[in-house]
This record gives C-alpha cells, sequence and structure tokens, in this order.
C-alpha cells in the first residue's frame, strides 16, 4: 500500500499533469479506496478483485490478440468454405499430342443426418460395396459431423455415375461433387510425367499457405511435382454463412471474399512421343535408362527409366494398393532413373579427356603415345594408340592414361604430390563445365548432382598431399570415384554436338498455351571453354566409333553418326553398357545417351537402341522392324531383381541364418573385388 | 415530512451514467445477437428481445422513480418484512412454478411474460441480512450470530436450489464476501478458495498424486514456513488434521462430480479443467464462446457484422452468452471497455459504501458490489474460459426482464440509500 502512496503523491506533485485528467482520474479510483490503510478486510476484497479483474484483461488480450488461432476464416465454423477444384493442366508433346489428360468422375458425398431409411441391401449392391463399408464409413462422417457432408465413394466413372443416378431418389442424403482423375493417351514416360496423389501427412502441415486440404490432390513426382504450381490453377472459394445445422444463410459478406476457379495451364513438352514410345518398347526386359535431347535448344525428346509403369495405375481408386506393389519391387520403377541413378561413365568420359588434352595443348590429334609406357594393356595392339582417332576408335585405354598424365603433369609443380593436385584442381575445374559433379537445372524435381572425383575426395582417401598420379589413374578412363547419370552422358553429347556449349536441358517449352514464353526455368547457354576446332577432331574419332570401331550397331543408312562406348563397372554384377550419339554429324539433330545395366558391352546392347530412337526421330520411322523386334526381345535380368528372388527362395527355406551369413561375405567379396577392377581398369 | 422531495438530491450521477451505458450497450447488443440479415426487423420490434428489453427499461425507469421517491427509511424497516414475503413467494414457486428450460423457477404473468422470483431474492435477502448485522451487539466472530447470518443469507439460496435453478443459487454464495468484510473470519472465505483449488488439483492430478502434493506442501509449510518455535506437538496435530481432511476431500471429488452432480453439471466442471476434451459435445459452448470473442480481433467484425454469434452457434446468444456478441462485434475494444465500466461501477460502490456513516447502508452497498462482482466473474469467466459454465446472466446487458430489473432495483435502493449518506439509522 505504502508503494502506492508513494506512487500517488509523485503522480500529484507536479502541475503539469493536469493534461492528463483522464488518467488522474483512473488513479483516483484505484487508489482513494486504499486510503484507509487499516481496515485490512475491505483491502483485500480490493485486491481480490483487482486480482480478477487483471486476469479477465490478460486474458482477452490472449484470445483477442495474441492468439490469431480464431482469426482466420477458416476457423470459423458459421462461414462455410466451399473450394471449386478446376480441372488440372494437360501434357502435350512437341507436336501438340497429348500426352497427359484428365477424365471427369464423380466423388460421392454423404450428409448423414439427411440419411433416409433405406434398403442398405440394395444400396450396397448398387455401388458394388460391402454393408461394412457402408457402416464404417456412415459411422465415420457421423463422428465429423451430422450435419455436413463427408466423402462416401471416390471416383465414379462418368457411366457409373449414370447408372446409379436415377436410383438416388431413393436415397437421400447423398451427393455428387465433379471432379477428375488423369489419364494418359501417350501411355508413355511414366516416370518423367510423374503422378499425382492424396497430399501426405507431412506435406499437409509443411504447406506455408493453407492451400491444400485432407485429401487434396497434389503433384507427388516428375512434372507433375515440378508444374504443380502451373498445373493445378487456381481455386476457387466460396463463403457463405450457415447456421449450426448447416443451412445455407447466404454468401458471407456479399461475396466479397470469393474467387472464381481458374483452370490449370497446360504444359507443352518437347517429347516426341513416337521416339519415347519406341524407346519405351525398346527397352522391355531391360533395366536401365536414355535421354535423348536437342542439342541446339536443350531441349529433351525423349527420357526414358527402366522398368518403368503403366502410369494410369498410379491414377485412381486402385492408387494405393499399386503403389505399395510398385514401391516393393526391387528394380525400383517408381525412380526416375535417367536424372537420379549413378553410374561411373566408363569410356564415354574419354571424350573429356580428349578434350581438355587438346586444349591445354598437351596433345595434338597426331600425338602418338604407341611406345610409351602404361599400367593399362593394348587390348588391340600398340596401333590403337597411335594418333587420337584411332584411340578414340578404339577406345584406347593407354591412349587416354597418357593424355590423362599430361593433363595432371600440365604444371609448374615438382614434387609428384603436389603436381597431382594442381593438375586434378585444374582438370575439375573444365569437367564441371561439361557439368559433371553438379544439377544441370532440368525441370524435374529428383535430379542429382552426381560426383566427379576431386582433391578433397582424394585428400579424405589417403590424406592430405599423400596422393599422386598413381593414385588416380583410374579417372583417365571415367572408371573410380565417379557418379553419373544419364542425363548427364546425353549433355556430353549435346556439347559435344554443339561443339563447345550446351544448354539447360529441359522438358517444357511453353506453358499455358503451345507458343507461350516459360518462364520457370532459364535456358541458359553454358560454355565449356574448349575450343570449336578441338570438337571436330573428337567427332571423326566418333565417327570412326559407328563406322568401324566398336559402335557399329547405331549406324544408319544415309545420316553421319557419330558416337562412343562406355562400359561401367559396378560392384554388384555385370557392367553396365553405355553409348552415347549425335546424329547428323554436321547441325546435330539430336544427342543421346543410353545405358542398360547389367548388360555388359555398350556396343552390343546399348548402341541398337540408340541408333533406332535416332532414325526414328531423324526420319520419322524405322524401317528395321525384326532388327527392333530382336532388341525389344532380349532379356536383361538385374542383380537387384535376382538377388531379390534368390531371398525369397531363402525364407521359403528358412535357412536364413546360414544364409544371411554368407551372403553378408558375398557382399565384402564383391566391394573387394571392386576396389581391384577399379585399379586394373578395363575399358571398351 | 411536508417538504418538498427533490428526487435528484445527493444521486451519485457517476453510477447512473454507468448504469445507463450498460443498459444501452446491452439493448444494442441483444439486437445484434438475434439480428437476422435476411430479414432484420426494428431495434424495437417486440418479436426481437431487443424489443423487449427497451420495454423493460422502460419498466426499470418506472421501478426507479418508484425507489427515488419513497423514504429511504422504509428499506431498513421493512428489510423483514420483505424479506418473509419472498421467503413465501420462492416457496409458492417449488409448488405452481412453470418450467422453462429446465428450471421450475417462473412464474406466469400472462402475455407472454415470466417473472423468475429467484433474480429477486437477492434484494431482499441484502436488505435483510444488512438490518440483521447493523444491529447492535451483533458480531460475526461469534458462533451464535454468524449461524444466524448464514441462515439468513443461504435459506433462500436452498429454496431456489429445490427450483433446479443451480446457477442462481451459487451466486449467494457471493454473500461471503459480505460477511467478510463486516468481521467473519478469513477462515470461511479462505476455505473456499482452498477448496476450489483442491477440486482444480484432483481434477487435473490423478487422486494419488494430488495427495503427494499435499503432502509435500505439508512438509514445506512445516520446514520452511514455519518458525523453529511454532513446530509444537499442537500444530503438528493441526496440520496433520488439515492435511487429512483435504486430503480426504481431494479424494470424493471424483466421487461427488461423478455421482452426485447432475450430468450436466459433472460435465461443465470437466470441461472448465480441460476444455478441449470434447469440442464438439461437452464442450460445444465453451468452445464456440472463445472462438466467437477471437475471432472478434483488435477492433471487431463491426455492428452488425458478426457471424458466430448469429446462426445459433452459441446458445442463449442474447441472455448467458452476450458477451460473445460484443467480443465478436466490438473487438478488444468493446470487452476492455464494458469489462473496465464494470470494475470501474465495483470500485466506485465500495468508494460510496465507505462513506456511509449508516452501517445498515455500508452492509448494502457491499451486497451490492458482491452480487455484481459474482455475476461478472461467472459470466464473463465461463465466456472465456476461465470458469465452469454457470447459467447466470450479466447484470444489465444480457437480455431479460427479471434479470435487468432485480439488478436495477438492486442498484438503485443503494443509490438511494447513498443520497441520504449522512443520516445515521
Amino acid at each position: 500500500m505504502a508503494g502506492i502512496g508513494f506512487l500517488y503523491q509523485i503522480i500529484n506533485l507536479p502541475n503539469c499533469f493536469q493534461t492528463f485528467q483522464i488518467f488522474r482520474y483512473f488513479v483516483f479510483v484505484i487508489y482513494t479506496p486504499f486510503l484507509n490503510m487499516f481496515d485490512k478486510q475491505r483491502n483485500n476484497i480490493l485486491i481480490f478483485i483487482y486480482i480478477i479483474g487483471i486476469m479477465f484483461f490478460l486474458r482477452l488480450f490472449y484470445l483477442q490478440i495474441l492468439d490469431n488461432k480464431y482469426r482466420s476464416l477458416g476457423a470459423l465454423n458459421s462461414v462455410k468454405r466451399e473450394v471449386h477444384i478446376p480441372l488440372r493442366g494437360q501434357i502435350y508433346d512437341r507436336n501438340n499430342k497429348l500426352i497427359v489428360a484428365n477424365e471427369e468422375v464423380y466423388d460421392m458425398f454423404v450428409t448423414p443426418k439427411k440419411l433416409g431409411t433405406m434398403d442398405t441391401l440394395a444400396f450396397c449392391n448398387l455401388f458394388k460395396i460391402t454393408k461394412g463399408y457402408f457402416d464404417s464409413t456412415v459411422s465415420a462422417a457421423k463422428s465429423y459431423s451430422v450435419n455436413r457432408s463427408s466423402l462416401f465413394l471416390r471416383q465414379l466413372t462418368k457411366e457409373e455415375y449414370g447408372s446409379v443416378i436415377d436410383a438416388m431418389i431413393q436415397y437421400p442424403g447423398f451427393t455428387f461433387e465433379q471432379s477428375f482423375f488423369r489419364t494418359y493417351p501417350g501411355h508413355a514416360m511414366a516416370n518423367a510425367l510423374g503422378y499425382i496423389g492424396e497430399i501426405p501427412q507431412k506435406m499437409f502441415k509443411e504447406q506455408e499457405t493453407e492451400y491444400y486440404r485432407k485429401g487434396d490432390y497434389i503433384g507427388l513426382s516428375g512434372l507433375e511435382k515440378f508444374y504443380e504450381t502451373e498445373l493445378r490453377g487456381i481455386r476457387g472459394v466460396r463463403f457463405t454463412l450457415m447456421n449450426v445445422k448447416g443451412e445455407d444463410k447466404g454468401a458471407y459478406n456479399n461475396g466479397k471474399y470469393d474467387t472464381l476457379a481458374v483452370i490449370g495451364k497446360n504444359l507443352y513438352s518437347s517429347i516426341d512421343l513416337p521416339t519415347q514410345q519406341l524407346a519405351d518398347s525398346l527397352f522391355a526386359g531391360k533395366t536401365g535408362s536414355v535421354v535423348a535431347i536437342d542439342p541446339s535448344t536443350g531441349e529433351i525428346i525423349a527420357m526414358g527409366s527402366y522398368p518403368s509403369y503403366d502410369p494410369s495405375l498410379l491414377s485412381g481408386k486402385e492408387f494405393s494398393k499399386n503403389y505399395s506393389s510398385l514401391s516393393r519391387n526391387p528394380d525400383r520403377p517408381l525412380n526416375n532413373r535417367s536424372v537420379s541413378a549413378f553410374y561411373r561413365p566408363g569410356s564415354t568420359f574419354k571424350l573429356v579427356q580428349a578434350g581438355i588434352g587438346l586444349q591445354m595443348g598437351v596433345i595434338n590429334p597426331k600425338t602418338s603415345f604407341s611406345g610409351t609406357q602404361s599400367v593399362f594393356p593394348f587390348h588391340s595392339g600398340p596401333r590403337e594408340a597411335a594418333n587420337l582417332y584411332v584411340a578414340i576408335q578404339l577406345s584406347s585405354n593407354p591412349y587416354f592414361y597418357n593424355v590423362f598424365k599430361k593433363i595432371i603433369g600440365n604444371n609448374a609443380e615438382t614434387t609428384p604430390f603436389l603436381q597431382a593436385r594442381v593438375g586434378l584442381e585444374k582438370w575439375g575445374d573444365i569437367v564441371a563445365k561439361f557439368g559433371f559433379g553438379k544439377k544441370l537445372g532440368i525441370d524435374l524435381p529428383s535430379e542429382t548432382k552426381g560426383v566427379v572425383p576431386n582433391v578433397a575426395m582424394y585428400d579424405k582417401i589417403y590424406g592430405k598431399n599423400q596422393w599422386k598420379f598413381s593414385n588416380i589413374f583410374s579417372c583417365s578412363i571415367g572408371e573410380g570415384e565417379y557418379g553419373v547419370n544419364v542425363l548427364k552422358l546425353a549433355n556430353l553429347a549435346a556439347t559435344i554436338a554443339n561443339r563447345g556449349y550446351w544448354k539447360t536441358p529441359h522438358l517444357v517449352r511453353s506453358i499455358g498455351l503451345p507458343n507461350s514464353k516459360k518462364s520457370s526455368i532459364e535456358i541458359e547457354k553454358h560454355e565449356t571453354g574448349i575450343d570449336k576446332q578441338h570438337f571436330e577432331h573428337i567427332l571423326n574419332g566418333m565417327l570412326l566409333v559407328v563406322n568401324e570401331g566398336t559402335g557399329r550397331q547405331s549406324k544408319l543408312e544415309g545420316i553421319e553418326v557419330c558416337g562412343k562406348t562406355g562400359t561401367s563397372q559396378n560392384a554388384k554384377g555385370e557392367d553396365h553398357a553405355i553409348f552415347i550419339a549425335l546424329a547428323p554429324k554436321n547441325n546435330p539433330k539430336i544427342a543421346i545417351a543410353v545405358v542398360v545395366e547389367n548388360a555388359g558391352f555398350g556396343g552390343t546392347h546399348s548402341a541398337p537402341i540408340a541408333g533406332l530412337m535416332m532414325e526414328q526421330y531423324l526420319k520419322g520411322k524405322t524401317n528395321r522392324d525384326a532388327y527392333k523386334k530382336g532388341i525389344m526381345d532380349r532379356r536383361i535380368t538385374t542383380v537387384a531383381a535376382s538377388n531379390s528372388y534368390k531371398e525369397k527362395k531363402k525364407t521359403e527355406q528358412e535357412a536364413f541364418n546360414e544364409e544371411s551369413g554368407k551372403t553378408l561375405k558375398d557382399s565384402k567379396d564383391s566391394k573387394d573385388s571392386k576396389d581391384t577392377k577399379t585399379k586394373n581398369g578395363k575399358g571398351n | 415530512m411536508a417538504k418538498e422531495i427533490n428526487i435528484k438530491q445527493g444521486i451519485d450521477w457517476t453510477t447512473v451514467w454507468i448504469y445507463i451505458s450498460l443498459v444501452f450497450i446491452g439493448i444494442i447488443n441483444i439486437y445484434a445477437a438475434v439480428y437476422n440479415a435476411e430479414s432484420p426487423k426494428s431495434i424495437f420490434s417486440l418479436d426481437h428481445n431487443s424489443g423487449r428489453q427497451i420495454m423493460f427499461t422502460l419498466v426499470a425507469l418506472v421501478l426507479i422513480m418508484i425507489i427515488l421517491f419513497i423514504d429511504f427509511k422504509v428499506f431498513d424497516s421493512f428489510a423483514y418484512i420483505f424479506y418473509g414475503i419472498w421467503i413465501i413467494m420462492l416457496i409458492a414457486t417449488i409448488f405452481v412454478g412453470k418450467t422453462i428450460n429446465g428450471s421450475k423457477s417462473w412464474i406466469v404473468l400472462g402475455g407472454g411474460f415470466n417473472l423468475q422470483p429467484a433474480e429477486f431474492a437477492k434484494i431482499f435477502t441484502i436488505l435483510a441480512l444488512a438490518k440483521y448485522l447493523s444491529t447492535p451487539n451483533v458480531n460475526l466472530a461469534k458462533t451464535n450470530y454468524y449461524i444466524k447470518a448464514f441462515a439468513i443469507a443461504f435459506i433462500p439460496a436452498v429454496l431456489i436450489l429445490l427450483q433446479s435453478e443451480a446457477g442462481q443459487a451459487v451466486t449467494f454464495g457471493a454473500l461471503f464476501i459480505l460477511m467478510y468484510r463486516e468481521g467473519l473470519s478469513g477462515v470461511y472465505p479462505s476455505l473456499i478458495i482452498a477448496a476450489v483449488l483442491l477440486v482444480l488439483l484432483s481434477l487435473i492430478l490423478p487422486n494419488w498424486a494430488a495427495v503427494l502434493v499435499l503432502a509435500a506442501l505439508g512438509l514445506i509449510i512445516w520446514y520452511l514456513v514455519l518458525k523453529r518455535f511454532e513446530r509444537t506437538r499442537l500444530n503438528l496435530q493441526r496440520m496433520i488434521g488439515i492435511f487429512v481432511v483435504f486430503a480426504s476431500f481431494v479424494l470424493t471429488v471424483d466421487f461427488i462430480v461423478n455421482n452426485v452432480l447432475e450430468k450436466h453439471q459433472s460435465n461443465r466442471i470437466k470441461v472448465w479443467v480441460s476444455p478441449d476434451v470434447d469440442p464438439l459435445g461437452t464442450g460445444w459452448n465453451v468452445t464456440q464462446a472463445k472462438l466467437a470473442i477471437g475471432s472478434g480481433g483488435f477492433f471487431g467484425k463491426g455492428y452488425l457484422k458478426g457471424t458466430q454469434t448469429k446462426g445459433d452457434f452459441i446458445p442463449e446468444q442474447s441472455t448467458d452468452f452476450i458477451f460473445c456478441t460484443i467480443g465478436e462485434e466490438w473487438g478488444f475494444i468493446g470487452t476492455f471497455i464494458v469489462v473496465g465500466l464494470y470494475f470501474i461501477l465495483l470500485i466506485r460502490i465500495i468508494n460510496l459504501a465507505e462513506k456511509q456513516k449508516s452501517k445498515f447502508a455500508r452492509i448494502y452497498g457491499y451486497g451490492v458490489v458482491s452480487f455484481i462482482f459474482f455475476n461478472l466473474l461467472a459470466n464473463v469467466g465461463m465466456t472465456i474460459g476461465l470458469m465452469p459454465v454457470i447459467g447466470i446472466p450479466l447484470p444489465f446487458v444480457s437480455s431479460g426482464g427479471s434479470s435487468l430489473m432485480s439488478f436495477t432495483v438492486l442498484l438503485f435502493i443503494f443509490l438511494k440509500l447513498d443520497a441520504h449518506r449522512s443520516y445515521k439509522v
């Protein structure tokens, strides 16, 4: 009390306080009851009243100002938010052929309070549902709200809707809302297109603005995910007032907050549907991926990841069933390998080495290494290292060993350790300009950066400055610590086709209208810094590869095709077969990269696929039907698939204890063999 | 007696203006609470609660005139007689009353109007209590006196309880404030506060934990609060005694809540303790009330623009839950002003009461404070989730003739007594 008295005196003393009459009045009101300081009871009552008053103000301050959970329109249950979801944008190929479309369907809702007495059995028969489904869905709807509608059945087709609508008069309480699901007239390119599905719990919680409701569809992978905001359009929202019974009481605030739905924008992709479909059929029974690029623009002509899946499996009612079976498949059909897999580039990387060597001036096209020492043996005699053209044609390991050695040694450092360090740094700068070890920026969500050997990596393995050329020589032929995907290999082919630069690869040419400019990714031109004339020598070598070297299977009549085979070693099983190519040599229209996993030699398995696809794209048709069928009928089992088959068998035999010990040992062995293999290296 | 009476003389105009403001705020918000944008009616329409409220206000005005005209000594002299008549009235209601909303507390007046005698019982109870406590030699510190005072205070409460009007009955607990002021030992109010805390404790914690907390408190008090010389055998016995009583109280709370109280009453208490337990069922009222007030924000949605307080989301929108409409449409500014007005009124009346020369007038003043404060505490408290739901109106603001008139009479009898404060009866 003394404190308050003191305060009162201070406030009362100066005359300037006159201006704050109201405040003074409050002080008076609060203070005067305490004037008689000897009355304990009265003061306690006052303190009690003040405490309650302060509690009220704090509580109201919290409810009305601090806590904004009640502030949004969505929180008000007197305002019903009706959402109208517009049709999702469709996806077209480069000739405006439809790849992804929408099919109208009807979602059925139930309002428990309006349910009348009905013949449940007949109703269940009409909709082909079980009594159990009916009971559980209706009781779930009741526990949500008796007055509001809940989803009862999803995605009735137009035909189903037509067949039941007349009978619905007997069943009050059910309503229908138009909806859609995705259909795939193109029947192709499932992985790059991606799929849509109900928004997952995590995404639902993490969305920044509350756009999606529970159970709403959202693009979950591929183009559907990357272009979600364009494809989904803009939802229409209508706020209506309603009373506690859920009866409509007219527009909220005269429709001030209502918005109209805007239909989703179409995507016009650069895919050539026939080429894409051909790729899908050629890869039957094989695992791997393919990417074809139009070098001059960076547009993707075809992009496949195999094994793939029928995109319509992930659209419609069976989504969750099909999704779980697809996600259990050991070959991972849901992954888009073309942008996310890790392969060693193998001999295809020799082209990069040649480019760097020529640019640095450490070699010229006539340089011979026939008489130079190398850890790699010649596989067709010393003549394969006679000059650059032959070295590319025959994929000479000793030749590129020496090229890489010269690149690494091309600096003023004198100790072998420092020399390797500075050399590798310089080399890495140029390799990075080809797009290795970083994202190319394609308009897909799952692109990986990949790995390129670098100084930090070797410091970690061997210790700082504890490594020299003899530790890293396997990089010369594209083995060792690389990780690239097929997109990067196709981009390498495109870079060579462009004689030194590449454009950001992209799938979508325009959004909204066929020729409108798209803005979501920038189509940048990336220079490698390697002079144009050097690529002519590389292309001459690649032409030899196709005409009389390791890539003869991709030869096309009347078109100059340049290619390069590669064999990517991997720890788990057979080598992956790689082939990159571009055609025609002058003014190239297509650059392509193919990987067939566990198929062995690139010239045998990948080159024919590349050849057929280039033929299809450049000529508009393929004439070699028997040949095509031969390629389609090849079956190559992957290590993953055969392992999972073995595992299945194992569990059947219930001898997993002993077996799993063995498998562990096996995998250890294969790890060891990987290292030795890498060191010895073999190239094609 | 022949002297001309100037009824305005000595009236405390601050109080009168606060009263007028509250009644005015009440009428316009009652109109907003029942306002239907599709078929708007005039605020004066008798179909509306607002029109009826305006009519009740006019009746209240007449009552004010009568109170101001009659001799102030009447209230003192006839206090017991009024009290007796009203006790008979309450008993009669138990038998002839009409049941509305589950409580048999209404007497039909005809013309669609009903009277709730329970609402007026507080006036006569305070009058009688003031009369008794102002009698010379009556000392609330002595047992035989305070038992009589309790009888005067709580017989009406018991009769009202018999009419199944528990909310009104509970408000008579407010008289502890009055009696505490007039010398009742602080033990009683402390016990009530302790009991409330114990109920909370036992509902929040499991029984064994609640008992453990009590034991821990006991040990803390024994070793840390009590001084060494206070730790006598007698005090130890007292401590143990209090612990046993409290612990057994805690242990019986669950039983009382689940078995003695009616279902809706025990639900209200459970919702109070954990409001989110069943937002669509028993917690509906509280959830909706908080939603309405919270959605008002700082400035509110604007007059007649509320959405939550229309469409029947909140039960009793214009009566018990009128504060929600104020909160939704006028925002924090509105609730601040309304709650502020009440607290200024309460402090003002305490101020005036303390100035009375007559003990009767002072005690009566505290009675007015007790009831207005308790109603405010319970009504606003329940809408903002601080109190369990008790169906009692917000004084002067809630729609309802009995409530408005009883609080008006309650207040203006005090203003009449205050106008003659220099007289010592």
